[in-house]
């Protein structure tokens, strides 16, 4: 079946089996591979993707879903330039990241976070970020930098 | 360079923000299943769905004609090629003279399966679709045996392995038992426990993946694979499985997202898909999925022990006593029979004088996944049952948790041990007592009352561990039964222009390497952390590497480096004398530019670079050309880093959950090069700490041998908010026989933790009576504890 759908502010259609995910479509079809799979449960959000802005776990949609829609990846969140998102330079100025493999889904749900709760404190930032797990960080330092995110956000 | 000298050099202690986070935060990493060759298949694994079982029959004829298929092979096909099983890399010899137990551990079951998730056959198929559907039409048929999982049940058990038909796999003994015994007939007190530390999935967040690829025109094998050591990976294919030349082989781990030990081993997948890729002269991709990581990786801990202190009357610890039933799993996986014994009886005298040491260590077979390091490896475990002993002799002799361990902490250095180790250095009270400024300690009683005036109980709880790291003079790791050298290799080329590429032995998968191992070369050569590239992971680039686990990194790969630089610096600067025309002997080296002594004469290094590859105006008489050179160093001794943590919970007797609210870490690891990757490595080891302690437990049924805690649904990662807020600091005692004065921190947080926060909960329930509690302190067993105790 064809899906039209927006990436990365690009349009494309692709020819997918029914059964495909979005996160095989988004991976093995586009080839963005910084979108990752970390389970298989719908429980680790390193698939992380935003669909029309709302932070979304890619393995628990169907491509066909996505039809319409828009998305942003990893890839998709720096300039044309590569000069990174404010969210993305404080994950790398506050040490937010290791191994690396959370990291694009942990930075987007950052992302959506920030915007539909611009005062969340050190506790709900937690909650919220419930849907990511991280094996190497402890979060300590994730927090930190959703929060210099935000503020970056706000005054850009 | 010594230690002194160079931590006051640039850059070292600096927080640089890391190289490497650019392309893990634009999408650019490259991890094994990023990589996508030309012409690839896709292979799945038919798995044992029971704990124990022989097989009567595989009919592979539904699957085989099934759309898409290549191959599906076998056991038979295996032993027909005669590709040999996996080795296991340290030999350990019971007390009675004979060698461990070592059955065979085919890379394709032979006859009969061991575990949920032991291998049956490889399918492999154009796509992964195709191959998935047609593992579901491979037809096994099992004779299903009675299946064990607890290690306390394994004696009694049907016999899993023809080698060790009482499932046992060794007894190992260290230290003086006749003194223990002695002493323990003069104690005034002795205290004893029964603890099991459970077992844990380490569940790095890449799941395991790899492609073999074999080259017809080339005759030769690529192995892309996520693992952390990729020359031990082929060193142990090729010589021990498959008997092929190591120059054949190239193995490659690239971005790798986690390892926390599990990816240190060489796993059966690895080799099937080699072995496969020649057959089919195709490229053959597996990735496990997040079901087939819990059910195959190797796990972590799984020890039930009992141990004693004899003390004098004043609580001088006199003697320890130390008896562990360590779970195996179903086979002996690279590292497994290491980790019970060397890495965890020589640990059992942590910060403290105590003058004899015995401890014995049964090792069984169980119907489960094989048990190997995970993050700290034996040091956790001997962490915790000491730590968790040495607060319940304080609270049996109405001492302070901080009182028991000051009147027994070693306060000379080196400091020989009991149990085989000597302490180079350290500062063990002054940890504790930072730790307990930081704590606020003080403050402890009043945030009780509050506390309790809400309806809940608050415990503190103290843990000192120390750990031996930067693994292994080898001579001595040899002696202990290792099958391989423990040493570490770096090249460092310096370009013409005075660029640096640096070859590293050592793997980063989130360490940092790729950062804190530029500042090391940039502070030696005086040149911008930016032009220093870190390159690792690749036996095709590196020139030979151990790789990274036990926190051995900046020790033992950084001193490689140390050693490199030194050859680089002393050929420079005899280039600099032909430059400067001056002798040797008077050239200085300071900053990135050559002096001659006393004089304003100078030049710069990429001048000296540039003379070396341009060697126009040279000594060619005497001195090669060029710029590049290799070292390999072998460690003296281990390093030992050492610190205090100290854990506050509150815990609400009504829901039975535990509230970690302050933890705070304060660490001696020697020299540090950069803080930000240090602090990070402690975050990130206190949350597999404080898992462990309160939610993790890697759960088999008893009857069955099925894994009950298979998914992230079903086992409890920490999340955000399972963690408190973190205090840490640090102390710096540098470690004396390593160039940098480095100790390492890669695992520090994961052994300390567990037995600050289960003292802390002990602490809290203290006054309803209950003394004993078990690993992880999760709600229903903490509300099942105190409602029992209420009884």
């Amino acid at each position: 079946m064809q899906v039209s759908l927006t990436v990365n502010a690009k349009a494309v259609s692709l020819d997918v089996a029914p059964n495909t995910l979005l996160v095989q479509a988004l991976r093995e079809h586009l080839r963005l591979t910084g979108v990752h799979v970390g389970c298989d449960t719908a429980q680790c959000g390193a698939c992380t993707v935003l669909m029309n802005d709302r932070a979304v776990k890619s393995c628990n949609l169907l491509a066909a879903q996505a039809e319409g829609a828009r998305i942003t990846t990893i890839e998709g969140l720096a300039t044309a330039e590569g000069d990174l998102h404010p969210m993305q330079a404080a994950f790398k100025e506050c040490h937010g990241l290791q191994c690396g493999f959370c990291t694009p889904g942990m930075v987007l749900s950052a992302v959506d976070l920030c915007k539909h709760h611009p005062k969340a404190g050190d506790g709900e930032i937690r909650e919220l970020l419930e849907g990511n797990i991280c094996r190497c960080t402890g979060y300590q330092n994730i927090v930190k930098a959703v929060q210099q995110g935000r503020d970056a956000m706000v005054s850009a | 360079m010594g230690a002194s000298d160079f931590a006051k050099l640039p850059h070292i202690g600096e927080a640089v923000r890391r190289k490497e986070d650019y392309r893990f935060l634009t999408g650019g990493g490259q991890y094994t299943d990023d990589i996508q060759l030309e012409r690839q298949t896709h292979a799945v694994f038919v798995r044992s769905p029971h704990g124990h079982a022989v097989i009567k029959g595989i009919d592979t004829k539904a699957a085989l004609a099934a759309p898409g298929v290549l191959a599906v092979y076998t056991g038979a096909d295996v032993a027909a090629d005669k590709v040999g099983g996996l080795p296991c890399g340290w030999l350990i010899t019971s007390t009675d003279g004979t060698p461990m137990k070592e059955p065979p551990h085919p890379i394709l079951a032979q006859g009969k399966v061991r575990y949920v998730g032991d291998h049956v056959a490889m399918v492999v198929a154009e796509t992964l679709e195709e191959a998935k559907n047609a593992a579901e039409l491979v037809d096994v048929d099992y004779d299903v045996l009675p299946a064990v999982t607890r290690v306390t049940d394994a004696a009694k058990a049907t016999t899993i392995h023809d080698a060790a038909p009482d499932n046992h796999c060794y007894k190992w003994a260290l230290g003086d038992k006749a003194g223990v015994d002695a002493a323990f007939a003069q104690a005034a007190h002795v205290t004893k426990l029964d603890l099991v530390n459970n077992r844990l999935v380490p569940n790095a967040m890449e799941p395991r993946a790899a492609i073999g690829y074999y080259n017809r025109s080339s005759d030769d094998y690529t192995l892309y694979v996520a693992n952390q050591n990729p020359h031990v990976e082929r060193l142990l294919m090729t010589a021990f499985v498959m008997g092929l030349p190591e120059h054949k082989v190239r193995v490659i781990a690239p971005d790798v997202g986690g390892g926390f030990g599990s990816k240190i081993y060489l796993y059966a997948e690895d080799v099937c898909l080699t072995w496969a890729s020649k057959k089919l002269n195709r490229p053959i991709k597996w990735t496990a999925d997040r079901s087939e990581a819990f059910l195959s990786d190797a796990h972590g801990r799984d020890h039930v022990s009992h141990a004693e202190m004899a003390m004098d009357k004043d609580g001088h610890f006199l003697a320890l006593r130390v008896h562990t039933h360590a779970a195996m799993g179903a086979y002996l996986s690279t590292f497994s029979t290491a980790i019970p014994t060397i890495l965890y009886g020589t640990l059992l005298a942590g910060q403290y004088r105590t003058p004899q040491i015995h401890v014995e260590v049964d090792a069984w077979f169980t119907n489960t996944a094989p048990v190997d390091a995970y993050r700290g490896a034996g040091r956790p475990e001997a962490t915790y049952l000491l730590e968790r002993l040495v607060t319940r002799c304080g609270w049996e002799l109405s001492l302070g948790q901080d009182e028991i361990r000051r009147r027994n902490f070693i306060n000379q250095w080196p400091h020989q041990t009991p149990v085989a180790l000597q302490y180079d250095t350290g500062d063990y009270l002054g940890c504790m007592t930072r730790a307990q400024e930081l704590a606020d300690v003080a403050g402890f009683p009043a945030r009780r009352a509050a506390s309790e005036a809400k309806g809940l109980r608050r415990g503190i709880g103290y843990s000192s561990y120390i750990e031996a790291c930067g693994l292994a003079p080898s001579n001595i790791a040899g002696a202990l039964g290792a099958r391989a050298g423990l040493f570490e290799c770096g090249e460092v080329r310096v370009h013409p222009t005075g660029s640096v590429t640096v070859f590293t032995g050592s793997h980063s998968h989130g360490q940092g390497h790729e950062t804190t191992f530029a500042q090391v070369v940039a502070a030696r050569l005086g040149v911008p952390v930016e032009s220093v590239d870190i390159v690792h992971g690749d036996t095709g680039r590196v020139p030979f590497g151990m790789g990274t686990y036990g926190s051995r990194s900046i020790s033992v790969g950084g001193a490689a480096l140390m050693r490199a630089l030194d050859k680089i610096e002393t050929k420079a600067k005899k280039i600099a004398a032909h430059l400067l025309e001056a002798s040797d002997a008077d050239i200085e080296f300071t900053n990135g530019v050559f002096t001659v002594k006393g004089t304003d004469k100078s030049v710069p290094f990429a001048q000296v670079s540039l003379a070396a590859y341009v060697p126009h105006n040279y000594p060619l008489d005497k001195l090669e050309p060029g710029l590049n050179e290799t070292a390999f160093y072998d460690p003296t001794n281990f390093t030992y880093p050492a610190g205090t943590y100290i854990c506050e919970v509150e815990i609400d007797p009504a829901t039975g959950v535990t509230r970690v609210d302050r933890f705070t870490a304060v660490d001696d690891f020697g020299t540090i090069i950069n803080p930000m990757i240090v602090e990070g490595q402690v975050h990130g080891g206190i949350a597999q700490g404080i898992g462990q302690a309160l939610l993790e437990q890697c759960v088999y049924d008893p009857e069955t041998g099925q894994l009950l805690t298979g998914s992230f649904s079903d086992y409890a990662m920490p999340r955000a908010d399972d963690m408190p807020l973190l205090q840490l600091d640090t102390i710096c005692t540098p470690c004396l026989h390593n160039p940098l004065g480095t100790k390492g921190c890669g695992e520090a947080g994961a052994i300390g933790s567990p037995p600050a926060v289960i003292n802390a909960v002990l602490d809290a329930l203290a006054p309803l009576g209950i003394k004993e509690f078990d690993m992880p302190a999760t709600p229903y067993r903490v509300w099942d504890a105190i409602h029992a105790a209420q009884v």
